[in-house]
């Protein structure tokens, strides 16, 4: 047998970020079944994951798992390259961008439901930023805007809730996403 | 354990914030289609610009008759038509930007302008 020439050195950090994308991801695959009455609305159960992730983990960790998500998601849902992918990816990067911020507030007032309805917030700012910049250069496409709002506004308590709780139950260290 | 006790005091003024947010953004994002005059054509060529505020009517003379056109309270429609088929009358009141009435045998129409040219549709 001959020896592979390109070896790949793994850390266990790489391990631990390869696992929780791996959950995001199937969060994601999730998120685009769930049939919804308006496009662009989604619950975005992946970002669970990363509320977790920046909880535990950090931001850089978060952003990994993120990143990940998108561009695994996007291949599986055959989205790659598509429209549908650069708006995952300009709603990923602008809800990274706040969470950055996010995870500096006092951690005894703030906690992942003000992260996560933040990064929601952020999310479709990202996002019609980028559909009216690029997809729809015409102001038709802020008329949607409420709605996409007030689920944003739901989802992201609901998701800052879950992750909380998820949060919560298991303490760091000993729980099965480490 | 409850859910209430997941929350933390920022929390809610950061839900309070969003739920403004979410508030605000219903009139702002709802007003822009709003119509400022409406634009009446006769056989392809402007005929008036109405504005909007007053309330008036007018009389367009057309191939076929007259065509009456009524502003009333930031809306238009056509009033009466010698057209057989009334769908521009039967169209009613045009209050967006974009909206039109045809009422094509008799050559006239009109339109509702906001800022900007609208299109009738968008898809992607």
């Amino acid at each position: 047998m001959t020896r592979s020439v390109t070896r790949l050195v793994t850390t266990p950090e790489d391990h631990r970020i390869a696992r929780l994308a791996a959950a995001a991801i199937g969060l994601a695959l999730l998120d685009a079944a769930i049939p919804l009455p308006l496009p662009g609305v989604k619950p975005g159960l992946s970002n669970i994951v990363t509320l977790i992730v920046l909880a535990r983990h950090g931001w850089r960790v978060a952003a990994w798992v993120s990143g990940l998500r998108v561009i695994a998601g996007g291949i599986l849902l055959g989205q790659l390259l598509a429209p549908g992918f650069f708006m995952s990816l300009a709603g990923a990067l602008s809800s990274l961008l706040i969470l950055g911020g996010a995870v500096r507030l006092p951690e005894r007032w703030f906690g992942t439901v003000s992260w996560s309805v933040l990064a929601a917030f952020a999310h479709i700012g990202g996002q019609l930023a980028l559909a009216r910049l690029w997809l729809i250069p015409h102001n038709g496409v802020f008329y949607l805007t409420p709605f996409f709002a007030v689920a944003a506004l739901s989802f992201g308590i609901v998701n800052g809730l879950i992750a909380a709780r998820l949060l919560a139950g298991a303490p760091s260290g000993t729980s099965q996403t480490t | 354990m409850s859910w209430r006790s997941l929350w933390r005091p920022g929390d809610w003024l950061v839900v309070i914030c969003g739920a403004i947010l979410c508030a605000v953004s219903f009139p702002l994002a709802w007003q822009q289609g709003r119509a400022e005059k409406a634009i009446v054509r006769r056989g392809g060529e402007v005929f008036a610009e109405l504005e909007l505020s007053r309330d008036r009517r007018i009389e367009v003379q057309g191939p076929l008759g007259t065509t009456a056109i009524a502003v009333e309270k930031g809306r238009v429609r056509v009033l009466s038509d010698p057209g057989a088929h009334q769908y521009c009358v039967r169209q009613g009141w045009l209050e967006r930007a974009g909206q039109i009435a045809i009422c094509a045998p008799n050559e006239v129409s009109v339109e509702m302008a906001g800022r900007g040219k609208m299109y009738d549709s968008l898809s992607y």
